[in-house]
C-alpha cells in the first residue's frame, strides 16, 4: 500500500495546482493520472483566463457578469472567490513562466470574451490551456512532488455509514497501466478528485477520449450528489468533422457567422442585437441550429465562421493556432477561406457538489475543476472562465485538504439543511442493475475501523471486479456500448430536448447498464490493458450519463444551456435552485437547494438576461 | 465539402411563389428533398466503399505476456475510408470492431496531447494529424523507433521524460508577485515556438545521436531549456550560466551533429536544430569550456 498525505487524482490543470497548493502547507502529496501530467485535457483549452487585472475593471464586475452568464444559478460566495482570487492566481502564474501574450508596455494582453463587460481574457496565443498546463507541470517538476502516471484510479475508499454525510475518505484504488498491478493508496489528510469532464457521454464533443467522468461517477458512488448536471455547454464552434474547438477568442478577435443565405444571422435573425457573435454560449448555440433547422445551413449541418478580414498579421499573432487546427482537421485555410462550425459538447457546468472550500459532503474527499460544482458556472459558463476555476479552486481544494484555514464555508453540502425532494415521476428505474455495482464501497454494511481497512477491503473487492471481466470470454464489448451511449445522449439529450427524448434516453440507459451486465475484456493481457481501462471507464460515463438526463427531466424550465421544448420560459419562482442527484447506494434520489444570491456585499437580482 | 463565401444574395429562385405555400416551407421542402437525395448518396458512397474503398494498415503486434505475440509481427487490418480520416481514426476503427486488444496512446485528437507519436510509413508523426488520404498503402504503422515497446504500439516514455526533467525545466525565482512581470513582444515572439512542444517524443526518436547515446540529451530537452535561458523574465547572470553548464557537459549540445531530423519530424514545426545551435553559440559567447 502507498501512503501520503493528500493525493490528488488527476494531473491537469485543478490537479496540478491542488498539488502544488497542498505541497505549500506543507503536506506530502501526490498525484496519480490516467495519463502523464502533459497528456492531460487542460492542455486543449484556446481561448484564456479571466481575470480583472485593469484599471477600470474589478472583481465585483466579473462576478456580476459571471452570475448574470450563469443565468443566476451560480452561488455568490463561489463566483465572489473566483473573481477575488482570479487576478492574483494569474500573476502566480505568470511568475511561474507562463508566456502570456504582451502588450507593448509588456504586461499581459486582455481581449474580449462572449458575456463580459471589460475585456478581462488574458491568453497566450489560442493555446492557453497548453501553456498553463505546462508551466504548472514545471512547478511540480520543481517541487519534487510524486506522481504516478498512467495510473488508472478505479474507485474511492470510503467508510459506509448509513449516510453519506457521515463517511470519510481514506484512499484510492488503482492499477499500474503499465504492469496492471492494481494497489491501495491510502491518504492521510485527503483526496483531491481533478479528473475533468465527461464529454465523451456525447459523440460530437471537444473532449479528449480520456474525458470519461471517473472522478463524477466514484464520488457519485460513494455518495457525493452530483450537482446541476442538467446544464451541458455545447460550444457553438466546433469543427464539424471532429468536434475540435476553434476558439471563441475567433469571434473575441471580431470573426463572424454567417449562414448560407450569407446572413450575419446573430443580428440578422435577432438573437443576439446587441453583442451577436459575442453573446454567450448557449444563446450562440441555439441560434446556429436554429439556422440549420431552418434549412439555412451548409449541407445540413453547420454555419461557417469567417476571420478572414482581421488580417493575416493578426490572425498568426493572436490566433495562429486556429489556422493549424482547421487545416490539419477541416482541410481549410483560415486566412482564404471560412471554416465550417457547428456546436459540440463542450463542457459539463455541473458536477461533484462541493463548497467553496473544494470540500464535498463526505470528509476528506474533494473536488475541483470541470468535474466539481462549486456552482460558479449555474446554467451557463462564460467563455474564460473555466482555467480560473482551475487554478482559484484547485489551490483552494489543496490548501483545505493540507490543513490550511480558508475559513469557514457558506455553502451547504449533501443531504442536509434547506433542501427539498422532487416527486417526477420516472419512466425508469434509475441506478443499480443486478449484482455488479462497480466495486462501491458505500453499501452500508460493517463499518471498518481504521483506514488501512477500509483502502484494503477496497483493493480486495477491485481486484475481484478486474478478475470477473478478464475471466469472462463472452458478452458484449465496451464500444459497442459505449456507442449506443453516445448515441442516445447526442440525440435526445443535447442543445434542443423534449420530453419524450429525455424519458427515452432514460429507457436507453436503463437498457445500456443491463447491456453492461454481460460487458467483457477480450484482451488477456495485465500490460497496457485498455480494453479494460476503457470498459471501467464506459461504466463511469453511464453512470454520469443517467445524472446528467436525470437533471434534465426534472428540471421544467429553460435556463442556460438547459432548453425544454415544452417549458420556454425561466422560472425564477420554481426553480432558482440546484438539481442534486444522489446515488443513495444504487437508488437514486432527486433533491433541490435554493441558490446562494447573497454576495459579500449585495444580492443578485435575477435580471433578463439579453445580449 | 463547399467553403466558398455565399454571395450575399442566394435567392436565385424566380419563379412565382406557388399561392398559399410560404418561403419557410418552400424551403423545408427543398430541405427535405436534398436531404432525401444526399442520404442516397451516401447509401451509395457507403456500399461503393464497402466494395472497394478499405484501406489496407500494416501494425506493428507484440505483448510481453501474450504467447502468440511475444513474437513481434504484423497485422494487417482493412478499414473503411472515409474522407478526413485519420491514421488515428483507423486505428481506432481497427481496435473498436476488430481486436480490442489492439494497443496505443491517444487522447485530445486534436495535435496537443502529444501522446500518439507513432513511426507511420517510415517517419516520426502525429497519428490524429495524420490524414490517411496522404500516405501510400499499406499504411505500415509502428511504435516509435528507438525505445522501449511496452506493447503494440506503446513505447516506454520514461527516459523521455527524464531528459525533460533534466534540465531543470522550471522558473528558479520564489517571489511572491505582486503584479506580472514586464516582457517585451519581441521576447516573447523569441521563445514563442520553443513553448510549443508538446512532449511527443517524435524527435527523440527520430535522432541518430540519442539513438547512440542514450545520456544526450536531446532536442526536446535542450529545446526546454532553450525556453528558459532566452525568457527575459529570467535575466539573472548566475541563473544563465547555470543552465548553460548543464547544456554544454558531455551530453548536452555539443552532441548534436545538425542532421535537422528533429526538426523535420516536429509536428510543432519547432526550429529545434536552430535552438540547439543558438544555444552552442551562447555556450561559446559565454567562454565556458568545452568537454
Amino acid at each position: 500500500m502507498y501512503e501520503h498525505d493528500v493525493i490528488v487524482v488527476g494531473g491537469g490543470g485543478a490537479g496540478l495546482r491542488a498539488a502544488i497548493a497542498a505541497q505549500e502547507e506543507g503536506a506530502d502529496v501526490a498525484i496519480v493520472t490516467k495519463l502523464h501530467p502533459v497528456r492531460s485535457h487542460t492542455g486543449a483549452a484556446e481561448g484564456g483566463i479571466n481575470a480583472a487585472l485593469r484599471e477600470g475593471d474589478d472583481w465585483e464586475l466579473h462576478a456580476y457578469d459571471t452570475m448574470k452568464g450563469s443565468d443566476y444559478l451560480g452561488d455568490a460566495p463561489a463566483i465572489e472567490t473566483l473573481a477575488q482570487d482570479a487576478p492574483e492566481e494569474v500573476f502566480q502564474i505568470e511568475h511561474w513562466g507562463m508566456p502570456f501574450s504582451r502588450e507593448e508596455d509588456g504586461r499581459v494582453s486582455q481581449r474580449p470574451f462572449g458575456g463580459l463587460s471589460f475585456p478581462r481574457t488574458t491568453y497566450a496565443g489560442a493555446e492557453t490551456g497548453h501553456h498553463l498546463l505546462h508551466t504548472m507541470y514545471e512547478q511540480v517538476v520543481k517541487r519534487g512532488i510524486q506522481v504516478y502516471d498512467e495510473w488508472y484510479v478505479m474507485d474511492l475508499a470510503v467508510t459506509d455509514e448509513e449516510t453519506p454525510e457521515d463517511r470519510s475518505c481514506h484512499g484510492i484504488v488503482a492499477y499500474d497501466v503499465q504492469s496492471g498491478e492494481i494497489a491501495g493508496f491510502k491518504a492521510n489528510d485527503g483526496v483531491i478528485l481533478a479528473t475533468g469532464g465527461p464529454g465523451q457521454a456525447f459523440d460530437h464533443t471537444t473532449n479528449a477520449v480520456a474525458c470519461t467522468g471517473d472522478g463524477y461517477a466514484m464520488a457519485y458512488r460513494a455518495g457525493v450528489p452530483m450537482e446541476d448536471m442538467e446544464f451541458v455547454q455545447f460550444h457553438p464552434t466546433t469543427l464539424p468533422s471532429t468536434g475540435v474547438l476553434i476558439s471563441e477568442g475567433v469571434r473575441g478577435e471580431g470573426g463572424i457567422l454567417y449562414n448560407a443565405d450569407g446572413e450575419r444571422f446573430m443580428f440578422e435573425h435577432g438573437y443576439a442585437n446587441n453583442d451577436g457573435e459575442l453573446a454567450s454560449r448557449d444563446v450562440v448555440s441555439r441560434a446556429e441550429l436554429t439556422e440549420v433547422n431552418a434549412g439555412r445551413g451548409f449541407e445540413d449541418e453547420y454555419v461557417m465562421l469567417d476571420m478572414r478580414h482581421l488580417g493575416e498579421e493578426r490572425i498568426v499573432d493572436r490566433l495562429e493556432n486556429i489556422l493549424h487546427l482547421a487545416e490539419d482537421f477541416e482541410g481549410v485555410d483560415g486566412l482564404k477561406e471560412p471554416m465550417p462550425v457547428k456546436p459540440g459538447q463542450h463542457y459539463e457546468m455541473g458536477g461533484i457538489e462541493t463548497d467553496e472550500n473544494g470540500h464535498t459532503c463526505i470528509d476528506g474527499l474533494y473536488a475541483a475543476g470541470e468535474t466539481a460544482c462549486v456552482s460558479v458556472h449555474g446554467a451557463n459558463r462564460l467563455g474564460g472562465n473555466a482555467l480560473p476555476e482551475l487554478i482559484v479552486f484547485g489551490a483552494r481544494a489543496g490548501t483545505h485538504a493540507a490543513g490550511g484555514d480558508l475559513g469557514e464555508a457558506q455553502i451547504e453540502t449533501g443531504e442536509r439543511g434547506d433542501i427539498e425532494y422532487d416527486d417526477t415521476e420516472l419512466p425508469y428505474q434509475p441506478g443499480e442493475v443486478g449484482m455488479d455495482t462497480g466495486g462501491v464501497a458505500a453499501d452500508g454494511g460493517a463499518v471498518a475501523a481504521d483506514a488501512d481497512a477500509v483502502v484494503e477491503r477496497e483493493v480486495e473487492a477491485q481486484r475481484e471486479r478486474v478478475a470477473t471481466l478478464m475471466e469472462r470470454d463472452e458478452g458484449v464489448q465496451h464500444s459497442q456500448i459505449r456507442a449506443d451511449l453516445q448515441k442516445t445522449m447526442t440525440k435526445n439529450v443535447n442543445v434542443f430536448r423534449e420530453e419524450e427524448g429525455l424519458k427515452q434516453a432514460l429507457r436507453d440507459i436503463r437498457e445500456i447498464r443491463e447491456a453492461y451486465q454481460d460487458v467483457y475484456v477480450d484482451d488477456p493481457s495485465r500490460t497496457f490493458n485498455t480494453d479494460l481501462q476503457q470498459t471501467i471507464e464506459t461504466r463511469n460515463l453511464i453512470d454520469v450519463a443517467e445524472t446528467i438526463t436525470l437533471g434534465a427531466l426534472v428540471r421544467t424550465e429553460f435556463r442556460g444551456a438547459h432548453w425544454r421544448a415544452e417549458h420556454q420560459e425561466r422560472k425564477d419562482d420554481e426553480w432558482l435552485k440546484h438539481t442534486l442527484v444522489g446515488w443513495n447506494d444504487g437508488d437514486p434520489t432527486i433533491f433541490y437547494r435554493p441558490t446562494i444570491l447573497e454576495g459579500e456585499n449585495k444580492t443578485y437580482e435575477p435580471k433578463e438576461r439579453s445580449y | 465539402m463547399s467553403t466558398q463565401v455565399p454571395e450575399s444574395e442566394t435567392e436565385t429562385e424566380t419563379e412565382a411563389e406557388p399561392a398559399g405555400e410560404s418561403h419557410q416551407e418552400r424551403r423545408m421542402a427543398e430541405k427535405a428533398a436534398k436531404r432525401e437525395y444526399r442520404d442516397a448518396e451516401k447509401k451509395a458512397e457507403a456500399e461503393l466503399r464497402a466494395a472497394e474503398e478499405s484501406v489496407h494498415l500494416k501494425v506493428f503486434r507484440y505483448d510481453p505476456e501474450v504467447e502468440d505475440k511475444q513474437e513481434p509481427r504484423f497485422d494487417d487490418f482493412y478499414v473503411p475510408y472515409t474522407k478526413g480520416m485519420t491514421v488515428l481514426d483507423a486505428l481506432m476503427y481497427a481496435r473498436d470492431h476488430y481486436d480490442s486488444s489492439l494497443t496505443f496512446r491517444h487522447s485530445c485528437r486534436q495535435a496537443v496531447c502529444g501522446s500518439d507519436a507513432m513511426f507511420v510509413n517510415g517517419r516520426q508523426r502525429l497519428c490524429c494529424k495524420t490524414q490517411l488520404s496522404e500516405m501510400a498503402e499499406p499504411v505500415r504503422i509502428e511504435p516509435l523507433p528507438h525505445q522501449d515497446v511496452v506493447k503494440d504500439l506503446v513505447v516506454d516514455m520514461e527516459h523521455f521524460y527524464d531528459q525533460m526533467h533534466a534540465v531543470e525545466p522550471y522558473f528558479q525565482s520564489e517571489d511572491v508577485p505582486k503584479e506580472e512581470q514586464r516582457q517585451s513582444r519581441e521576447n516573447r515572439e523569441k521563445i514563442k515556438m520553443s513553448t510549443r512542444c508538446i512532449w511527443c517524443g517524435a524527435c527523440m526518436s527520430s535522432c541518430n545521436i540519442a539513438a547512440g547515446d542514450n545520456e544526450y540529451l536531446g532536442p526536446a530537452a535542450i529545446n526546454k531549456a532553450y525556453r528558459f535561458y532566452m525568457d527575459e523574465r529570467e535575466d539573472e547572470e548566475e541563473l544563465k550560466e547555470h543552465r548553460l553548464r548543464i547544456l554544454e557537459q558531455e551530453h548536452g549540445v555539443w552532441r548534436c551533429q545538425t542532421q535537422f531530423s528533429c526538426t523535420e519530424v516536429c509536428p510543432k514545426d519547432i526550429p529545434l536544430t536552430e535552438h540547439i545551435q543558438e544555444l552552442k553559440r551562447e555556450a561559446v559567447k559565454n567562454n565556458l569550456k568545452f568537454w
